[in-house]
């Protein structure tokens, strides 16, 4: 494996694979000593040409874990912002002698660029592109699915017959994208719940239900996870619905829709909350939340990918 | 080419009695004691030598099972391994005197790793090193403490361990393998 741009085209034993990785990462994570000498020596460059916090301390945790270099590059304040090409920020990556780029960028498609355009010998981590995909969040969804579903014997199993309900905007969302394309590699059974403005154009031809009706989908669904995607208000540049009010009344996860989930279902959200829009607070904090649990997942996955990528010998092909 | 068996069952269970025997009389019993097998013949090494133990001296034994992939020194020289679980016992490392048990001792390498990635869990009293087999050809300054069987082999020998919990018998062969790799 040399870079790791979407979960579309991971087969099903590469992300066990890497599920089981992160698995013995997060077990080195209970540890006094937390860090492992595996990248040592190597340099891990953030390349973060959008707001994110949450993805990058995750990243950058993971990295500085297995003792890499790490340098963050975020594009507010950077050459970026005086008109560097995205091929001049990578050769000059190349330049300062990065062995790993985690990338974040606004345009679908980024890092398969700088993956595939013979810019950079570096491995290239997709963490998020424009509304195409983002993989590592996909693959600790999973994991948290899989711990929460299976625990100490999750090692090596997939998610075959889980039945998993992602609502909200997906049209925006690459979270929900990877997610899609992972869990169904992994045997899950996937739903969409939004309004009909917030699927994605040619998602029917996708292997996925589409509801409009957030109860209907609970109740027909009997979802084992209920995923909660953010309102990206920074992406909604139209009326995609009248109001948040009304939104919150049809799709949000509120504490009526809560008491009619299954006793074992998990509520997930990648966060960061809207707390009384998207999910209520109740749902948020209750024991069948796994949002922090995510954000510790993340750290493990985080870790199992650069381990993958970045600590075997480099040069075999994909 | 030919494959020709060194030791069999019987042997392995003889030299692995003499090891368990020389561990209890240089500890002078069991209290403080540790096994760490190395993963995958090691950990069942390890665990067969503790049942061993505790058949004669009347009292168990802690196992655990250290996987040193991820401490290994030629990771960037080779595609990159999977890690596999790590075991320890819940009362930890820390002044125990640790046995670490492995099937081949070779190059030494694997012990190196195995003991900075011990060295992360706690700090022991005390590492001691068991082999089933020493094969000579170190490229580092490790010798083990309780030895199976000394076995002079050439470098491109092919070693092999078999043992009946994962290969069906118990059985050491050495072959003229064209990949030399313990």
């Amino acid at each position: 494996m040399r870079h790791l741009l979407d979960t579309r085209t991971l087969e099903r034993e590469r992300a066990i694979l890497i599920l089981d990785t992160a698995e013995e990462m997060a077990a080195t994570q209970q540890r006094d000593v937390k860090k492992l000498p595996v990248l040592r020596g190597k340099t891990v460059v953030n390349l973060f040409y959008e707001d994110s916090t949450r993805t990058r301390i995750s990243f950058e945790a993971a990295a500085k874990r297995l003792s890499a270099d790490v340098i963050t590059f975020s594009a507010k304040g950077s050459s970026v912002s005086k008109g560097e090409s995205l091929k001049d920020t990578a050769q000059t990556l190349q330049a300062i002698g990065a062995d790993g780029v985690v990338i974040r960028h606004p345009a679908s498609g980024a890092p398969e660029r700088l993956a595939r355009s013979g810019w950079i010998d570096a491995g290239v981590l997709n963490a998020g592109d424009g509304t195409h995909e983002h993989p590592t969040q996909a693959l600790l969804d999973a994991f948290t699915m899989r711990r929460r579903l299976f625990g100490d014997t999750s090692r090596g199993r997939d998610l075959d017959g889980v039945s998993v309900v992602i609502v909200g905007d997906i049209s925006h969302s690459r979270v929900a994208r990877s997610n899609l394309w992972l869990l169904h590699a992994l045997g899950a059974n996937v739903s969409f719940v939004a309004p009909e403005t917030l699927v994605p154009y040619g998602a029917r031809e996708w292997p996925v239900q589409i509801h409009h009706s957030l109860d209907e989908a609970i109740r027909v669904e009997q979802p084992d996870v209920v995923m909660m995607l953010r309102i990206q208000s920074e992406r909604m540049h139209a009326a995609f619905f009248p109001n948040e009010r009304e939104y919150a009344r049809h799709w949000g996860l509120d504490d009526a829709r809560l008491g009619r989930l299954t006793e074992e279902a998990i509520i997930m959200h990648p966060g960061p909350m809207n707390r009384g829009l998207e999910i209520s607070s109740r749902a948020a904090d209750s024991e069948r939340s796994t949002v922090l649990e995510q954000v510790a997942n993340g750290v493990s996955v985080r870790m199992a990918a650069l381990y993958l990528l970045l600590s075997g010998e480099r040069g075999e092909s994909a | 080419m030919g494959t020709r068996t060194v030791l069999d069952g019987a042997e392995i269970s003889r030299a692995l009695t003499r090891i368990s025997h020389e561990i209890i009389e240089a500890n002078k019993g069991v209290d403080g004691l540790v096994l760490v097998g190395i993963p995958t013949r090691g950990t069942l090494l390890a665990r067969r030598i503790a049942e061993i133990i505790s058949r004669i001296e009347g009292a168990r034994v802690p196992v655990g099972s250290l996987d040193v992939t991820m401490y290994r020194d030629d990771l960037a020289q080779q595609p990159t391994r999977t890690p596999r679980p790590t075991e320890m016992p819940v009362a930890g490392v820390d002044d125990a005197v640790v046995v670490l048990v492995d099937d081949v001792l070779f190059s030494g390498r694997t012990v190196r790793a195995a003991l900075d990635a011990l060295g992360d869990h706690g700090r022991p009293r005390a590492v001691r090193l068991a082999a089933l087999i020493d094969r000579g050809h170190r490229e580092l300054p490790i010798r083990a403490d309780y030895i199976g069987k000394n076995l002079p082999s050439a470098k491109q020998e092919r070693i092999s361990v078999r043992l009946s919990e994962i290969d069906g018998e118990d059985a050491v062969t050495i072959g003229s393998g064209d990949e030399a790799r313990s």
